[in-house]
């Protein structure tokens, strides 16, 4: 009998509660997230507003709701670009390595080079604020880690003895990389893919607790508490339910990375 | 002569100097004949090999001579032009069975690969011809075992696997570089009789690279013996190993364990 995976069940339970969480907040949500009342300024948790209201009496369940699924469309937006075009480049890399990858890659250690964040701010000051620019911004600065990490397992692959054998039976170069290469790098992409989820939603939050971040009309997890740090002991609920919502997004998924890693054996 | 190898040598250069790997090595092989190469490590037999599928780095390496197989000469294509014939004409299997499959893929889809890259076959005909390839190959139950993953499998089972993948397109010649080494004797004995009757029923001329004596002498019935990359003695497999006529060869037959070790005895297998 093989030993439970607890990191991959809590993981995948919890992320499956927060994906529940924010397609509910899609279609439905209990106060309009924007509907402003001076009654309820500040109002503490109860059972009409659960996580209690904000500086304008605005419903912070509705606001969370609302602020998450933003966040998640971003984050997961982020991530598609960083590994689609981080896939595509360290596949090319490390198969084919050469000058061309040492180039690539010094390029790549440029941008990393720089804090992500203070890059991201940069653009956004060049190209201007707004969810696609947010993407654009935060998906760049995400494909140099993925091209890296997939590079790195490319260099190992590409010298095993099955892929000198397809080779032999006369398989184009392509096609190794992406049906006989690709699969066997799954493992370590895919908890690699929960590590860069996690920074996607960081990086959101915080460009919005910057004030760089979606258009300041738009709930968002990271404008909330940086409207809550000035009354963090007065409204206490106002800073925890939004931080709460975050860290249950990044730590389910964290889970379910440390899950794949010890479910495959891969050393993280 | 369906393979005609004239003059081959490969030159690795290192930063002393030049180190001769094979040096002005010539073989022919037949159509349907089973040749061997014995040599011990480092005599050149299996770079022998990787010069004729093109494996040899040139940009680290020279590779000289010609490997006439019809009238095209292997060393002078392009990587692009080898891949018309590695798969279909001529294929390889590895001494390691273990990791010379793709851990991620089903082994039937492996065994249908070069259907796949040299043919235009539907899906069912692929099957098919994998399946009926798998059976020459030995595996018992084809059909059961084509949606199963290699690490389900034991290293006889995968390697004849690799036998399969590589017989699939009925290739004219099969290069064997010391596929039996990996696996217990009576695996061994198994696969060997299992490419004989390849030889025998499908015509495929092997090339079969070994270090091991009696491997050699169960399967071949032309033997080179090499050595430091020269060929030391080539002839009839009964011829070399009863009647070697070179030092080098006298020693190499001796150096065998024998049962009744002490009494004169030079017969193998």
């Amino acid at each position: 009998m093989k030993k439970r995976n607890w990191y991959l069940t809590v993981g995948g339970f919890l992320t499956l509660t927060m994906v529940a969480y924010i397609l509910v907040g899609v279609f439905w949500t209990p106060y309009n997230p924007s509907a402003i009342n001076g009654a309820d300024r500040y109002a503490p948790p109860s059972f009409l507003h659960p996580f209690g209201c904000d500086h304008l009496g605005r419903d912070i369940f509705s606001r969370t709701l609302e602020g998450a699924s933003s966040t998640l469309t971003i984050a997961v937006a982020v991530l598609a670009v960083g590994f689609i075009f981080g896939l595509i480049i360290g596949a090319l890399c490390g198969y084919y390595g050469g000058s061309a990858d040492a180039l690539i890659m010094r390029l790549c250690d440029t941008v990393t080079a720089f804090p992500s964040i203070l890059l991201a701010l940069v653009v956004i000051a060049i190209i201007g604020r707004g969810k696609y620019n947010i993407i654009a911004a935060l998906g760049v600065l995400f494909i140099p880690s993925f091209s890296r990490l997939v590079r790195g397992e490319f260099l190992k692959q590409r010298d095993r003895d099955y892929v000198k054998s397809a080779k032999l039976m006369g398989v184009s170069n392509l096609r190794i990389i992406f049906i006989h290469i690709l699969p066997n790098t799954w493992p370590v992409l895919l908890s690699g893919l929960t590590i860069g989820f996690n920074n996607a939603v960081l990086s959101e939050a915080s460009m919005s607790y910057l004030g760089i971040g979606v258009s300041p009309s738009e709930p968002s997890l990271g404008y909330m508490l940086s409207d809550a740090q000035s009354v963090l002991f007065n409204a206490p609920w106002y800073t925890a339910f939004p931080a709460l919502v975050v860290i249950l997004l990044i730590l389910g998924v964290g889970l379910i990375g440390e899950g794949i890693r010890s479910q495959m054996g891969v050393a993280s | 002569m369906m393979l005609d190898i004239q003059n081959l040598s490969v030159t690795f250069f290192t930063r002393q100097q030049p180190l001769h790997v094979v040096s002005d090595l010539s073989l022919q092989i037949k159509a349907g004949e089973v040749v061997g190469i014995v040599g011990e490590s480092g005599s050149g037999k299996s770079m022998t090999a990787h010069a004729l599928m093109g494996l040899i780095h040139r940009a680290t390496a020279r590779v000289e001579g010609k490997a006439l197989f019809g009238d095209v000469d292997l060393l002078s294509l392009s990587r692009r032009e080898l891949r018309e014939y590695q798969g279909k004409e001529l294929s390889i299997i590895f001494q390691e069975p273990m990791t010379s499959l793709n851990p991620t893929m089903r082994i039937g889809k492996q065994v249908e690969e070069a259907l796949r890259l040299h043919t235009g076959l539907g899906r069912r005909e692929r099957r098919n011809k994998a399946l009926a390839a798998m059976a020459l190959a030995g595996l018992p139950h084809p059909e059961e075992l084509y949606p199963v993953y290699p690490h389900q499998l034991s290293g006889g089972m995968r390697q004849r696997v690799m036998i399969a993948s590589a017989l699939v397109l009925r290739p004219r010649l099969l290069i064997a570089d010391e596929p039996t080494t990996a696996l217990d004797v009576t695996i061994q004995a198994q696969i060997l009789d299992t490419l004989k009757e390849i030889n025998r029923r499908e015509g495929t001329a092997i090339l079969f690279i070994s270090h091991d004596l009696a491997v050699i002498r169960a399967l071949c019935s032309r033997v080179v013996v090499m050595r430091e990359g020269k060929i030391v003695e080539a002839g009839e497999a009964d011829q070399v190993f009863y009647h070697p006529k070179e030092e080098y060869t006298k020693l190499l037959i001796s150096s065998r364990p024998t049962r009744n070790k002490g009494k004169e005895d030079s017969a193998i297998g």
